[in-house]
């Protein structure tokens, strides 16, 4: 991270291709991240991920340094991160939202 | 920090009263016999089934003999197949006071309800004057489990508590984490924290089975909240989870109801041996730290981000609030704030101080938040026992 960065958003290792959100933040803020404004395009709630930078569908997800999870679609540097655009490469993620294209009914 | 010393040698850090329910069948009468008393000082733990169960045996006779534990009293039906006796004779052995009332033998409810508080009543008084002696840190057997977890636990609370951990060990304590299904996919890193390659491959050994019991039961260790919070997948849960364990070298590997031979790091194999049966290796939180206090451990450390609200029977449990809005909605609940570090207000470090510093308070007789707001929570299921692999093992 560089300094003057936002300290809202915290990447946890260097390598990582997602921040964590330490603080709400509001769609259209353009908080300074690696230096370079990044645009959020929808709120994000505290906690939750955001692309550090673009990541391509199929790619994997670094948090801690480690891999975390898959992307499942295209992600624009400062996307919202989470259970729509990224799947487990270990087991489903369960929900309560039905509607949720992750949940796999059928196994 | 002043405790309770055992016949056995072991400290406690509380000297409670403990109603045990044999089967459900004895449960209301059980409760009835622990109301009117004061839930700091009676607590009620039981096994609900009919049918006799090796963990649950083991798990029994491990807790109505826990150094927090001061008088015993057993409450059965009189027709269930718990082996009332076997107990029985071990909590006696242990130099307790110890009855069982058998309530189709005693008269029915009323007059088990009766006979029961008028025994309480009795074994409370003779506590008033239980000894009382000095309680160092290498007397104390810590454990840790993470519930409600978030997007903030595992760069909060868990952190910190892992900083707690490693300073707790090097006082000489025995600090013990479990939650094998919450640590599938850092099975390398925690192998090359063992002290030995044999307790590497007792760790690699551990994740596989969680993983075998996972995939049978079709869900991991996540729940909805979890996602609510942010966490979007179980290896992304296990990354932040495993932080509890903080960065000291990995001792051994135990069993339920295994204690650790001396100070260090252990984690505790929560995963039963074989096929998997009877269900979830654990069904909540409070299963876990059942568990952990089988193990020995007199204090519970308990990280949230959504919040949880639980306490336990037998052992205090301080709460670590990892998340700073969850803390300003449940700050009643909490006993340390975690989220202090998101708000740049404390580093991992001074929490970590400060969790250390209020299990210090707990040792010294003040109460815990759920202590103070009468939590007693407590649950045992059946579970596969026994039969360990050759390369489960402790060195110290």
């Amino acid at each position: 991270m560089d300094a003057g960065d936002d300290p809202r958003l915290l990447a946890l290792s260097p390598s990582d291709n997602v921040c964590v959100a330490c603080a709400r933040l509001g769609a259209g803020e353009r908080p300074r991240v690696d230096g370079v404004e990044m645009p959020i395009a929808e709120a994000i709630q505290l906690g939750h991920k955001v692309a550090r930078r673009d990541i391509r569908a199929g790619a994997a997800i670094l948090k801690y340094g480690a891999k975390v999870g898959v992307a499942t679609a295209d992600i624009r540097r400062g996307g919202h991160v989470h259970v729509h655009n990224m799947r487990s490469d270990y087991l489903p993620t369960y929900t309560l939202d039905g509607a949720n294209p992750y949940l796999r009914r059928d196994g | 920090m002043i405790g309770y010393p055992r016949a056995d040698g072991r400290m406690g850090v509380r000297d409670v009263v403990l109603v045990v329910y044999l089967v459900e069948c004895a449960h209301f009468v059980a409760r009835s016999v622990a109301s009117g008393f004061q839930p700091q000082k009676v607590q009620i733990i039981g096994f609900p089934g009919c049918y006799p169960n090796d963990y649950a045996f083991a798990m029994m006779r491990a807790l109505c003999t826990h150094p927090n534990v001061g008088a015993v009293l057993l409450v059965s039906l009189g027709c269930e197949g718990f082996d009332r006796d076997g107990l029985g004779a071990a909590i006696a052995a242990s130099g307790r006071p110890t009855a069982t009332m058998a309530i189709q033998e005693a008269g029915g409810t009323r007059a088990t309800v009766e006979a029961g508080r008028r025994w309480v009543a009795g074994a409370l008084e003779a506590m008033a004057t239980s000894p009382r002696a000095p309680l160092a840190w290498g007397d104390l057997v810590v454990g840790t489990v993470c519930g409600g977890s978030d997007g903030t636990s595992g760069i909060t609370a868990n952190p910190a508590i892992g900083r707690c951990f490693d300073a707790l060990v090097r006082d000489g304590a025995a600090c013990i984490f479990t939650e094998a299904g919450e640590l599938v996919g850092c099975e390398s890193h925690m192998a090359s924290r063992a002290v030995d390659p044999a307790i590497g491959d007792a760790i690699q050994r551990c994740l596989a089975k969680a993983a075998v019991y996972d995939h049978a039961m079709g869900h991991g260790s996540f729940a909805p909240g979890n996602a609510e919070g942010g966490l979007t997948t179980q290896e992304e849960k296990s990354m932040g989870a495993y932080a509890k364990s903080g960065d000291s070298a990995i001792s051994g590997v135990l069993a339920p109801c295994e204690r650790p031979p001396g100070g260090g790091l252990f984690l505790v194999d929560d995963i039963p041996e074989g096929a998997p049966l009877f269900g979830y290796p654990n069904v909540n939180d409070n299963a876990k730290l059942a568990e952990l206090m089988a193990c020995g451990a007199q204090v519970l450390l308990f990280s949230t981000g959504r919040g949880s609200v639980v306490g336990s029977a037998i052992a205090p449990v301080i709460k670590v609030c990892a998340n700073p809005e969850t803390h300003a909605r449940l700050a009643d609940d909490m006993d340390v704030n975690a989220g202090l570090v998101l708000t740049g207000e404390a580093t991992l470090d001074l929490v970590g101080a400060r969790i250390r510093a209020a299990i210090a308070d707990t040792c010294s007789g003040a109460e815990t938040r759920s202590e103070a707001l009468g939590h007693q929570e407590f649950i045992l299921s059946y579970k596969t026992y026994g039969a360990r692999g050759p390369s489960c093992l402790v060195r110290s």
